[in-house]
């Protein structure tokens, strides 16, 4: 007998084991146990997590490449999804939380200090790519116009890191791995499209 | 009321097909319970920890004894009547890089700094240079409490009940000669006691300066204490600089040297991103960090964030000593 379909079980995993760390961070909250400042842990957590699982998203097509791996790809989309749900936690604790839903000081603030400009504008981006998730929208769009328009996701990727770095006050190693990572998961697509254009010819 | 047409015997599943669609979707459940399992506890692993450190024992922080011999609390405007933050929090969030990076790093590792036997050089424009030993300078003068705001750059604040003397009765003691115009100080460097200092994230040791005048300032202090208590290691044990209406990472911890000199010194923020980090750093709300403002800030322990205030709340003392100064040059 074959084994399950990763495509029936996987999508559970992720949104079962990626919504874990959530549920921990909101129990650490609940029982005061996030130290002194409980909204800066809570803020970096999430924003931590939803780069994480951005750049597992952005693994799958890598792993097909250099190890021939197909199941990942079943779990894309849901990854994907999982990390905009931490985006908008992320966004939604700085708004409501940090800035106590004063709307003026989150304009001043978005418009006045460039690495939440930067992380903003990679969360409005995601938004369109997170609304055309469904294999429903796959169709209206058609496949073509969806591939270009999810493209997208290289320069949310590289927003988030660039968001990452310069909120740093000086130490920026967690950040430079993230670059790292995404540096490498980007290369490993260039080098396969050049390698397949030269075989083309 | 019209029944249900009855079910085709065609349309039954057989018994065999259940029990394989019953056994694949019990696999599938397994399946996607451990891969949840695999991938929730792997993202956990990988992403920050949670929490700062766990907060010390308070009762394990001696109680100052010579501490007795404090005098009151100056009134106001020296002291802030703001409620002061709880001393678990100031003994386990701190920036104090020679100890790790993280806030709770402090806490968990600052047991390696050896305060005893300490001893302070006096350098430079004085006209007499000596070295003091701790326990000497603790008993030089009359210790205060000052319950100060504490502004850090990142713009969070604490309020904090010091224990200390004003830095100017030290500079005072020390006959500065006439070239004196900047007090210059340094924090022990030994990476076997501060295991920070194997990283290069900042140049060590780390060193900080004010203006002879700003030294000389009656809320400028040196803290031995905090909270009636010693000093905790993690709070810059043994002796630390306090300016209040300076950011925090103006008050350099564990001093080993205080040296008078002619022109302004090297400090270490400064040094390391002088575009972000002045020599004054002043607490200005209006002048913001090239990258996040400085107009509000989050006091540890409450939730809605503060207004900052100019030389954070104590402009009426300090605000003459910049008169005629461009603040956003010199920041």
């Amino acid at each position: 007998m074959r084994g399950p379909k990763p495509g029936d079980w996987l999508p559970w995993s992720v949104w079962l084991g990626g919504l874990f760390p959530a549920a921990l961070l909101a129990l650490h909250a609940w029982r005061g146990e996030l130290g002194a400042d409980p909204i800066a842990e809570a803020l970096n957590g999430l924003g931590d997590l939803a780069i994480k699982c951005l750049l597992l998203c952005l693994a799958c097509t890598p792993a097909r490449i250099l190890f021939g791996a197909t199941w990942p790809l079943s779990a894309r989309k849901h990854l994907g999804l999982l990390a905009f749900a931490y985006v908008v936690m992320h966004f939604g604790v700085y708004v409501l939380v940090d800035r106590a839903g004063e709307l003026g000081t989150v304009v001043e603030d978005i418009t006045k200090r460039p690495f939440i400009v930067v992380g903003f504008s990679a969360f409005v981006l995601l938004l369109p790519l997170a609304a055309t998730s469904s294999k429903w929208a796959i169709k209206k769009l058609g496949g073509r116009n969806w591939n270009r328009l999810h493209k997208l996701v290289y320069l949310i990727a590289i927003l988030a890191v660039v968001h990452f770095v310069m909120r740093a006050k000086k130490d920026i190693t967690e950040a430079a791995i993230h670059g790292a990572v995404l540096a490498f998961l980007l290369g490993v697509r260039v080098v396969d499209k050049l390698k397949r254009s030269t075989r083309k010819v | 009321m019209p029944s249900d047409p009855p079910i085709k015997s065609s349309e039954i599943t057989g018994e065999d097909l259940y029990k394989a669609g019953r056994r694949r979707f019990m696999a599938n459940v397994a399946y996607a319970v451990g891969g949840a399992a695999v991938f929730g506890g792997g993202l956990v692993a990988v992403t920050r920890r949670g929490g700062g450190a766990p907060a010390p024992a308070v009762s394990a922080l001696p109680v100052l004894e010579i501490a007795s011999q404090t005098t009151p609390s100056p009134a106001p405007p020296l002291s802030k009547s703001d409620p002061p933050t709880p001393i678990e929090d100031v003994t386990s969030y701190n920036n104090f890089y020679e100890f790790g990076l993280d806030k709770g790093d402090p806490a968990l590792n600052a047991g390696t700094l050896k305060t005893r036997p300490w001893t302070v050089a006096i350098e430079g424009e004085v006209k007499k240079p000596r070295t003091i030993d701790i326990d000497e300078l603790l008993k030089m003068f009359p210790l205060e409490e000052r319950v100060y705001r504490m502004r850090c750059v990142e713009a969070w604040s604490m309020v904090i009940p010091w224990l200390g003397f004003p830095l100017g009765k030290l500079i005072d003691s020390l006959e500065p000669t006439s070239r004196a115009k900047y007090v210059a100080f340094e924090t022990l460097f030994d990476p076997k006691q501060m295991p920070g200092q194997d990283s290069s994230v900042l140049p060590w040791p780390y060193v900080e300066g004010l203006r002879l005048d700003e030294a000389r300032h009656p809320l400028a202090i040196l803290a031995v204490g905090l909270y009636g208590r010693t000093l905790p290691n993690q709070n810059g044990a043994p002796l630390r600089l306090v300016v209040p209406w300076k950011y925090g990472f103006k008050g350099i911890k564990s001093i080993v040297k205080i040296k008078l000199v002619e022109a302004q010194p090297p400090t270490t923020w400064n040094a390391a991103a002088p575009r972000e980090y002045g020599f004054f750093a002043n607490v200005n709300p209006s002048v913001a960090h090239p990258r996040w403002s400085q107009a509000s800030e989050r006091r540890i322990g409450e939730l809605s964030r503060r207004q900052t205030l100019p030389y954070n709340g104590y402009a009426e003392q300090v605000a003459s000593l910049y008169d005629g100064m461009d603040l956003s040059r010199y920041f």
